[in-house]
């Protein structure tokens, strides 16, 4: 289990409609937000939030451009310089034979480079088990938490009484 | 794809007035719940037809190909034929998920984890027979290109079967990436209300997730992206898979129609089936509140017009066949209605074409009875279609010295009842093992489709959860 040795104060509300309020309303007040749970992905969370566009979709698009690369590059090197056979009359660099396994190679690499990558920089993997602020944010529970280093607990107190929390818990996690 | 405006005209996609910590216990509870006196007797079945296939399969390494009625010049029977069904049916799956999350279809939810998972064991059961139809099964990696000790030879990729070898290896893995990922939040709920061994075994498959929002932006992200990959791959997959016979010379086989005809055939044989798991898994894990008869409907329409698209595809054939004056191609058709093989043209057209065509009735659209043998027709309609191009056009080509007849041998029939058993066994144990429907995507749609919020049953007046969020659809 991975420790942060953080000691975090958040709370619990029962329907996205209050939690996206309260996320707008902590913004709106400058309280920096830890992070939030849910059981679900919540429209207009992340610009809620303010969170900055993933930049996976980049990576995506890298991978696979090296997938295409890896593809035709390696079949044109094979068919016209290691060994070029003449298969059936066609030309010894036959680039319509060639498009069926590039493209499909352009997905296997975007596919599995993404999916690697969004494991990787979730710090997701089989066997990894991450503190959880409540075991119900899977269920039907949505959790807003702020690091006591950054909000006092008074101020955090008060904007959970203010925005509708259910409960309002603090741990060290 | 929550929120945003619901045209009146929308049915609920969950009944039953559910909240979320309800969708929850329903989708949750197959899994932790003792085996139901159907699902052992089902298992026991099904794991008893795979180890009967296993056996053949051993039977047909062990002693070769030999024991395969395949002959001059009908090269390609059973296990081709096998092989085409079972990749067809794993395009639903495929589409269900990435297509249809494409076009915001929102009732995709109640049945994708279900069909994507149908994907992957359909393309585990096809490449079984590319795997053992070569004989030296044991020298199967000298398909793939890698610097070897041989020259080094490489494979030919001027082949479409080659093609093949990529393609569905990549589909294989793609697929399988793409439920993964819907997996693991769904898995995190499981580990969430288990113990003791449970909880340490879906803790080692939820790799940690906890639901935090950057996770699940990310998670929103890579999902799209693989849906966007995912169907210009299930149409090339299919497609490559048409070229195996498109790209030959022989009449019936070199037509350009077949990559579209294959691909709506696929996806006709994949919803097909689909259904036939549907409705049997509703009934019995007491579903029928997330697996609706709209999502019954809505599947149905698919299957009418792809069957509908399928059997415009055969009358293209035939008229071409006349249009083109050719007398080969024309004998090819006049000979797969009325040559030896008369039998499976016959049962093809009756259960893809005809068949399908009750479904503009909506009373039948919307019976659980009619959508079962439906199902069945259709599938087997398509393996009647697959036979016939296969078998019937080999058996009767150019020269008609080369003409000959092939039925399959026991081994062979019991490879393809055997792969049957292996589909259903692994049906049966993601049926325990994981949610069968995606539930992180069900509470997803839950404002947007229950039937608490929209259809007769709605409240009037919750509607404002819908305006006040004014998120548009992504």
């Amino acid at each position: 289990m991975r420790q942060y040795n953080k000691e975090v104060i958040y709370g619990i509300y029962s329907d996205e409609e209050d939690l996206l309020r309260a996320v707008r309303n902590a913004r709106s007040k400058h309280l920096e937000i830890m992070d939030v749970y849910t059981p679900f992905p919540v429209h207009g969370l992340d610009q809620a939030m303010g969170l900055s566009e993933s930049r996976l979709h980049q990576a995506g698009f890298v991978y696979g451009a090296l997938g295409t690369l890896t593809a035709f590059l390696g079949m044109s090197w094979i068919f016209t310089r290691d060994w070029p056979i003449i298969f059936g009359g066609k030309p010894y660099w036959p680039v319509p034979s060639f498009i069926p396994i590039t493209f499909e190679l352009t997905v296997l690499f975007a596919a599995w480079g993404m999916t690697i990558t969004f494991y990787t920089i979730c710090g997701l993997w089989p066997g990894v088990s991450n503190p959880q602020l409540d075991l119900r944010t899977t269920d039907d529970k949505f959790c807003l938490a702020f690091d006591c280093a950054d909000v006092s607990e008074g101020e955090a107190k008060s904007f959970f009484n203010e925005t509708g929390a259910d409960e309002v818990n603090s741990k060290m996690i | 794809m929550a929120g945003g405006y619901i045209a009146p005209v929308r049915r609920p996609l969950v009944e039953g007035n559910k909240t979320y910590h309800q969708i929850t216990e329903d989708l949750c509870s197959p899994t932790e719940r003792t085996p139901s006196k159907a699902w052992v007797i089902a298992f026991l079945i099904s794991v008893t037809v795979l180890a009967y296939g296993l056996f053949c399969i051993v039977w047909t390494i062990w002693m070769g190909t030999g024991t395969w009625n395949l002959n001059r010049t009908i090269g390609w029977g059973y296990d081709i034929t096998n092989f085409v069904w079972w990749i067809g049916i794993g395009h639903a799956g495929t589409l269900i998920s990435a297509i249809l999350m494409l076009f915001r279809q929102r009732w995709r939810t109640g049945v994708n984890r279900a069909a994507e998972a149908m994907t992957i064991f359909a393309v585990i059961c096809a490449a079984l027979f590319p795997v053992i139809h070569v004989g030296r099964v044991w020298v199967v990696f000298y398909f793939f290109p890698y610097p070897n000790t041989r020259g080094s030879l490489w494979p030919n990729f001027n082949s479409p079967l080659l093609w093949d070898v990529f393609a569905i290896s990549t589909y294989f893995s793609v697929s399988l990436l793409f439920w993964y990922t819907g997996l693991v939040p769904d898995f995190a709920t499981v580990r969430n209300r288990a113990t003791g061994f449970r909880k340490k075994v879906y803790n080692f498959l939820s790799f940690g997730w906890t639901g935090s929002a950057k996770h699940w932006q990310r998670w929103e992200s890579l999902s799209l992206v693989l849906a966007g990959l995912s169907t210009p791959l299930v149409l090339s997959v299919h497609t490559i898979v048409s070229f195996d016979f498109a790209t030959s010379v022989i009449p019936g086989w070199h037509t350009t129609i077949f990559p579209p005809y294959f691909v709506a055939g696929a996806i006709f044989s994949g919803f097909a089936m689909v259904q036939t798991l549907m409705v049997i898994t509703r009934k019995i894990l007491k579903l029928e509140e997330y697996i609706t008869l709209e999502h019954i409907e809505s599947m149905n329409k698919v299957i009418l017009v792809t069957g509908t698209i399928v059997g415009v595809a055969y009358l293209t054939e035939l008229f071409i066949a006349w249009y083109s004056g050719y007398v080969y191609e024309q004998f090819a058709f006049f000979n797969r209605a009325m040559g030896v093989y008369w039998w499976s043209y016959f049962g093809m057209m009756a259960c893809n074409v005809i068949s399908p065509q009750i479904f503009w009735v909506k009373k039948f659209r919307r019976s659980i009875f009619v959508t079962f043998f439906m199902s069945i027709f259709v599938n087997i309609g398509m393996w009647f279609e697959r036979f016939v191009i296969i078998a019937t056009t080999l058996a009767r080509d150019y020269l008609p010295s080369s003409w000959s007849y092939y039925t399959p041998t026991w081994v062979e029939i019991g490879i393809f009842i055997g792969t049957i058993g292996l589909f259903f066994t692994f049906y049966m144990i993601f049926t325990r093992v994981a949610p069968v429907v995606a539930i992180a995507e069900v509470k997803h749609i839950l404002k947007a489709g229950g039937d608490q919020y929209i259809g007769d049953k709605a409240h009037h007046g919750t509607s404002h959860s819908l305006e006040s969020t004014k998120h548009h659809d992504h």
